[in-house]
């Protein structure tokens, strides 16, 4: 049965997405680590241009985000949509064209950003020629994605492919519209847009390049890898559709949250606090809807390793909606702004939540793509704990560090002024950028791990033959 | 399609589960409120930019007189000073201002400092819209690992910013900022267009690389006059991106003289 779905489903896409995914994750948490370390010690900027903080950290970013987190969005999505659809991708061609054309999109990325070749929109670096690249391979994603769904053999559309085609519109429209810009070069552009304006704009794509890319999509992967990882429905069917469309209309406008108290007019910001608050509403739904569906089953985690990075992710997720509305808050954010207690809420979120579903995703999709065991269910193990651990560590950093900045800033002595001038509050900071690093390398760690397991799975498969007689196998449906 | 089980609908909801192009524009639609909303009355609403409720805060002059002309000798002659109001950029600084751009700064500095007194008296006055209407990109940032730069312009002596680029932890022994020795070396405008046998084949037309940033940046609104894109060639001759990234840093927050008796924003 498992290995007829090898000439049913196209799984080579799948598995190229998957491999690449697990390269990324390894990559883009080493350059993290680096850019944390040059912050704790700066003599590891060198000097030098390509090495420097400041154009490094976009490269770190882009590609745990659009390397890994696409890697791994293509990878889940490609595989859930045939399954639940119960056909092929409409299209081979394109689904080869979207692998290739987003890991050259990478490929400039590494390139171009080290050189300084930016449109300085944080997230939204990547210059002109790339982004028409990055527009075009995404439509062709898309595309592939809605066809499929189009020609599907299942009555209803199942709601893991909700999230993903929610998810998939919305970065068009933000990619398109924030990377509206003027070329006067090769690699260089300026944005249509100025000052408030394209602060609005900017925060729009940047809060829904986390809540869509980041939040709705792996929503999708949790709708799908959760209950089959569980094998159990999930939990509540109604809880699903109101988590929809609750996440589809209320996370668009939460971008203003990020321009509290600047020379954004209040309002913008106000609606966009006052939605902030509301979104705990179907987040939280959405998290006790994964984690329910394990009741009756919870047993399951003390054996299952990859059930239990999808519900610590869910975990995970749920504390990080939870503090992203309560940092939305006018009186919070006045404090919050400007310090690492935004880096450890993103991180919270990116390492706790996004990495463990797409971790736990992609340890379900090697034992169905590669039709053996993982090489080792220990090394499993052993990852689990050091990217928990090292997450932890990195926020509880950032918690101290962010909040002592924001109360060292406004401190006043007994006279009236200022306590501290701002030197002092960077000097304070070096021993959490210390632990933040290595919370950091335990993570990293943890990822260096997983790609050796999944290689040696691969290697496994490959020795025993089983990909070969899967392969071999006629189609049975 | 033919092998699907007919479904005999019974919400809206199911409807658009057995139909992927209805999910498909109701989605579409639903997503594209929220910026509608939040995004579109900024173009309009005149209370977003604080200069149609007090002129003064744009120079007065911006598009009409060059901002600075260099004779032949090499002499400026300004037609601005410090306080006049907020105008577009001269050659110089947005050379600086792409370098600013290029390093990262942004991820570092903000450059938006917010009404609270402890902001007040370490930065200065609040951050206005206006200010930055000739931004693009804006520079507002969203951390602080190092101070905000608003109006760092006239705080420090060119001296002081030229060592402090180049090798920060001279000055200021603990700070985390990188080093940029770099900046020193490197010549402002240099001509790094692609010629192949004499032929231009990237960019097409004439003039140095910051006289096509400057007439890039007029298409999209910033009110440059021909002589302020002339004056670029002389402005930058023998300058390195040192010297343009300090002028930058110099000019930001002198544009607007402020009177605390003035509440310019509510």
């Amino acid at each position: 049965m498992q290995a007829s779905l090898e000439q049913k489903y196209n799984f080579d896409i799948v598995r190229w997405f998957t491999i690449m995914a697990v390269v990324y994750l390894v990559l883009g948490a080493a350059f993290g680590v680096y850019i944390a370390s040059e912050l704790a010690w700066p003599f590891l900027n060198f000097d030098s241009p390509y090495l420097s903080f400041g154009r490094l950290r976009p490269l770190h970013t882009n590609t745990v985000i659009f390397a890994f987190g696409g890697c791994t969005l293509m990878a889940t999505a490609f595989y859930s949509v045939q399954r639940t659809c119960g056909v092929r991708l409409w299209s081979d061609t394109l689904a080869r064209f979207t692998f290739w054309g987003w890991n050259a999109v990478i490929v400039l990325a590494v390139l171009t950003l080290p050189l300084g070749l930016t449109q300085s929109k944080e997230y939204a670096e990547l210059e002109w020629p790339i982004d028409i690249l990055i527009a075009v391979v995404w439509l062709a994603f898309t595309f592939n994605f809605i066809m499929t769904i189009a020609k599907r053999k299942s009555s209803h559309i199942y709601v893991s492919n909700w999230f993903f085609l929610g998810m998939m519109i919305m970065i068009v429209y933000l990619h398109v519209v924030n990377s509206l810009a003027i070329p006067v070069g090769l690699f260089k552009s300026y944005s249509i847009f100025s000052g408030v304006q394209d602060a609005m704009i900017q925060w729009w794509w940047g809060h829904n390049a986390v809540g869509f890319y980041l939040t709705a999509g792996f929503l999708g992967i949790m709708y799908y890898f959760v209950p089959k990882q569980a094998g159990r429905p999930i939990y509540s069917y109604r809880l699903s559709v109101i988590h929809f469309w609750a996440l589809m209309f209320g996370y668009v406008w939460l971008g203003a949250h990020h321009l509290q108290y600047t020379a954004l007019p209040d309002w913008t910001g106000s609606l966009g606090a006052a939605i902030s608050l509301a979104m705990i509403i179907p987040s939280w739904g959405g998290a006790v809807n994964g984690m329910m569906t394990l009741s009756g089953a919870w047993d399951r985690l003390r054996t299952d390793y990859v059930l239990r990075f999808l519900i610590m992710a869910l975990a995970f997720y749920a504390m990080s909606t939870f503090e992203g509305p309560v940092m939305a808050l006018k009186s919070v954010n006045a404090l919050s702004h400007y310090t690492d207690w935004t880096i450890g809420h993103v991180h919270s979120g990116a390492l706790g939540w996004v990495a463990g579903i797409s971790i736990g995703a992609i340890y379900h999709l090697m034992i169905r793509l590669y039709h053996t065991e993982m090489y080792s269910e220990r090394l499993i193990n052993l990852h689990f704990w050091t990217a928990t651990i090292g997450t932890v560590i990195y926020i509880v950093a950032m918690w101290v560090s962010g909040i002592m900045q924001g109360l060292m800033w406004r401190a006043y002595d007994e006279y009236g002024t200022l306590a501290y001038t701002f030197v002092e509050s960077v000097d304070a900071m070096h021993p959490y950028y210390a632990m933040r690093a290595i919370g950091g390398m335990i993570f990293l760690f943890g990822a260096a791990v997983m790609l050796f397991n999944v290689l040696m799975t691969v290697r496994k498969s490959v020795v025993e033959g089983r990909l070969q007689q899967a392969r071999a196998l006629p189609a049975m449906a | 399609m033919s092998d699907r089980a007919k479904v005999r609908v019974k919400s809206l909801q199911e409807w658009l589960e057995v139909n992927v192009w209805g999910l498909l524009i109701a989605t579409a639609l639903v997503l594209s409120v929220g910026g509608l909303v939040e995004i579109v009355p900024l173009f309009y609403l005149k209370g977003t930019m604080e200069h149609n409720a007090f002129p003064e805060i744009v120079w007065d002059k911006a598009g009409q007189e060059p901002i600075v002309t260099v004779d032949e000798a090499g002499k400026e002659q300004w037609n601005w000073q410090p306080g006049d109001g907020v105008r577009p950029y001269t050659a110089l600084e947005l050379a600086g201002r792409d370098i600013y751009q290029r390093e990262g700064c942004y991820l570092c500095h903000s450059q938006m400092i917010r009404p609270f007194r402890d902001e007040k008296e370490r930065y200065g006055h609040y951050s206005l819209a206006s200010e930055s209407m000739f931004d693009h990109p804006f520079q507002w940032g969203s951390k602080r690992t190092g101070p905000d730069l608003a109006r760092v312009g006239g705080k420090y002596s060119n001296d002081w910013q030229r060592q402090h680029l180049y090798d920060p932890r001279a000055l200021v022994p603990e700070s985390v900022m990188p080093g940029y020795p770099w900046l020193d070396t490197t010549a402002a405008d240099p001509d790094r267009s692609l010629r192949v046998f004499g032929f231009t084949l990237w960019p097409a037309g004439t003039g140095s690389r910051m006289q096509r940033h400057m007439e890039g940046l007029r298409h999209v609104g910033v009110p440059y006059t021909d002589a302020d894109i002339a004056a670029a060639e002389r402005l930058l001759d023998g300058k390195s991106e040192m010297d343009a990234l300090v002028a930058y840093l110099q000019v930001l927050g002198t544009m607007v003289a402020f009177d605390d008796a003035k509440a310019y924003r509510e």
